[in-house]
């Protein structure tokens, strides 16, 4: 491993880590409003199934995107009714989410398995992409990368310095108290799940559309499971979910380039490491476990208060 | 009285399909791992039903995606109950669910390919790729500038292995310097999985990527960055129309039709088949414009070598990496010996773990 491989190590820990961000964020945006969604999965691979479509059909891998937001949004939305609505049990209710979507993406996906849809390819942004080192790790990717860098700070705004924020992690913390304040707890937990649920679909969207042409009924290929465990390793906060996200694409295509220079290291190792690293994080974050940030009603629901 | 109307009315239904058995259609069932729109092994195999399907007095049908394991084995049942004739399995998982069930259905055909199991109805049969994969590496070892092919590989299998070794030796028949690196990415239909590893070989130096694997993932790797690209099953040029050499394809259309027809003459016996170039199983696809005419005329020739049997790719001298000597000089590896493969050949960089 020389230096000429370090700068496209990164770059590509950019670009595999860059799905995983979206849903990260996104299930981020739900557990702040106090409701954990299992689904990420589920949501993810619907997500890229519609993006691939509306890409193929009308041409406009633009469409594609908001499209797979779209239809997170419709899958998540399920969630909302058997959670907020119905007061169902969130886990099992994501589970079954993740289940669901699965089964939808293969069933309506299964005929468009082989075929290439027009999608994003790399645009480096003049005058930063030339910028020694920093350059082509950050700035040479393709316009969903570009998109996700903004992604982070909008939420920390948001979270910080909005209104709509502060309601909303108040909402996840004590939600009676916030419901005594005059804070409408269920429109608050709906716009997280719908939210979250968009931006879930995005990071589908960024496989069939960015990181491949391509869809198949296994493209997601545990991506939202990852994500779920980023949410914790982040201790909730957004700017730890781009650290992590990306560390876990580093990860990825890092032990692909050790095979690929000549490692004697077995393969199966290699593979193992992303995970070996989820796991080990989990366990760590969990010891610190008076400061992992954790909303203190996430998964506990609430009754509307009518 | 009903029953009995009902009853009498069955019987009759019998005696009509009895008196209609001898020149009842050939029911031929085939079970695919993956989607057939996979543009890869699977659609390999729906090419070859599609020329089967074709034949007089023959129906034919599919179950797609269907899991290897348990759900294999109620997919397989299934169709033995419904009383077809023919069953092919296509994928390795298949093997033992198939066996359980052709020892329940006597009469049923089973044919399992990529396997090593067999009874007095279930046979066995695959094509010998490592032919195809020779040639496919005197392409990709001709094109190549940077001397380092790259190869996206699924799983460490005697079959991917030897696949491996004998594009190397293609590539080293033409480019005696050249080396293979592999990357397994332990899947075989993962197309994120499997760009981002041909990735990583582009940026170890490789300007070819070959790949063992069911999706065109490589092939797109190979295209954003302008170099060369072998694809796999099927012709992959749609994928990568800049980049795309040539594909090591599959072509069941033969050796289907010649199984459905010893099944209708009632000449089939179970057997162990690996049939290869000189019965059209393996091949090469079209080539890409970029091949220059020579290399197509020293690919042919060598084709015509091992379709006459004096070419067997796995003839020696021939060192493991640790250099070896595995076959001696003019020893050809047995079939036995090339199916249970689990080492790379000099040149090839990478583990077989």
């Amino acid at each position: 491993m020389n230096q000429e491989m370090i700068i496209p190590l990164l770059a590509a820990a950019i670009v595999s880590g860059t799905p995983i961000l979206y849903a990260t964020l996104g299930e981020m945006i739900t557990e702040k409003s106090g409701v954990l969604n299992l689904g990420v999965e589920g949501i993810m691979i619907v997500g890229s199934l519609a993006a691939f479509l509306v890409a193929k059909f009308t041409g406009s891998p633009v469409l594609g995107f908001v499209a797979a937001g779209l239809a997170g949004l419709c899958i998540a939305s399920l969630h909302g009714v058997v959670c907020l609505f119905f007061q169902g049990n969130q886990v099992v209710s994501g589970l079954a989410l993740t289940i669901f979507g699965t089964g939808l993406a293969n069933y309506l996906g299964t005929s468009f398995v082989g075929i290439s849809a027009p999608g994003f390819s790399a645009v480096p942004i003049p005058g930063l992409a030339e910028i020694p080192v920093i350059g082509p790790i950050f700035f040479q990717h393709d316009p969903l990368v570009y998109v996700s860098y903004l992604l982070p700070v909008c939420l920390w705004i948001f979270f910080h310095n909005t209104r709509f924020g502060l309601g909303m992690r108040a909402v996840g913390e004590y939600p009676e108290a916030a419901s005594a304040a005059g804070v409408n707890v269920q429109n608050y937990r709906w716009l997280g799940i719908l939210a979250g649920g968009f931006c879930i679909g995005l990071g589908g969207a960024y496989l069939s559309l960015a990181y491949t042409h391509l869809w198949t009924n296994s493209l997601t290929g545990g991506r939202g499971w990852i994500a779920v465990a980023l949410v914790i390793f982040a201790f909730w906060r957004p700017g730890r979910a781009v650290f992590g996200a990306y560390l876990f694409g580093g990860i990825m295509a890092l032990q692909l380039r050790m095979q690929a220079t000549g490692t004697h290291l077995p393969s199966s190792l290699l593979l193992m490491l992303p995970y070996g690293l989820t796991i080990i994080v989990l366990v760590l974050s969990s010891l610190k476990r008076e400061r992992t940030g954790a909303p203190a009603a996430l998964g506990v629901n609430i009754e509307p208060v009518d | 009285m009903r029953f009995m109307k009902m009853f009498a009315l069955f019987l009759a239904a019998m005696a009509v399909t009895t008196a209609h058995a001898a020149d009842k259609e050939l029911n031929v069932g085939f079970i695919y791992v993956s989607p057939i729109g996979d543009a890869g092994y699977s659609y390999a195999h729906e090419q070859g039903r599609l020329v089967v399907d074709a034949m007089d007095g023959v129906k034919t049908s599919y179950v797609e995606a269907v899991k290897e394991g348990p759900d294999s084995e109620r997919v397989i049942l299934n169709m033995a109950r419904k009383g077809y004739d023919v069953i092919f399995g296509t994928s390795f998982g298949y093997m033992d669910p198939m066996l359980k069930v052709s020892k329940q259905f006597p009469k049923t055909v089973f044919m399992h390919c990529s396997g090593f199991k067999q009874s007095d109805n279930m046979g066995n049969y695959f094509g010998r790729m490592y032919q195809a994969r020779y040639l496919a590496g005197m392409v990709a070892g001709s094109m190549s500038k940077s001397k380092i092919l790259g190869y996206v590989a699924a799983f460490p299998i005697p079959e991917v292995i030897r696949g491996i070794n004998a594009f190397t030796l293609g590539a080293q028949e033409v480019n005696p310097d050249v080396s293979v690196r592999v990357v397994w990415t332990k899947t075989w239909y993962d197309p994120a999985t499997e760009k981002e590893a041909a990735k990583s070989l582009l940026d170890a130096g490789a300007d070819v990527i070959a790949q063992h694997q069911d999706s065109p993932g490589p092939q797109e790797a190979a295209e954003e960055k302008g170099v060369y690209s072998i694809g796999y099953n099927s012709d992959m040029s749609t994928f990568a129309p800049k980049a795309h050499l040539t594909s090591a394809v599959w072509n069941w259309g033969p050796y289907y039709t010649k199984v459905v027809n010893a099944v209708k003459n009632g000449t089939w016996k179970a057997e162990s088949a690996w049939p290869g170039m000189d019965e059209d199983i393996v091949g090469l696809s079209p080539f890409g414009p970029m091949v220059p005419e020579d290399v197509k005329q020293k690919v042919a020739a060598k084709k015509a070598e091992i379709i006459a049997g004096t070419e067997k790719v796995f003839t020696g001298p021939i060192k493991d990496q640790a250099g070896t000597v595995k076959l001696a000089e003019g020893v050809t590896a047995t079939d036995e010996e090339m199916l249970g493969m689990t080492w790379f050949i000099q040149g090839v960089v990478g583990t077989t773990k």
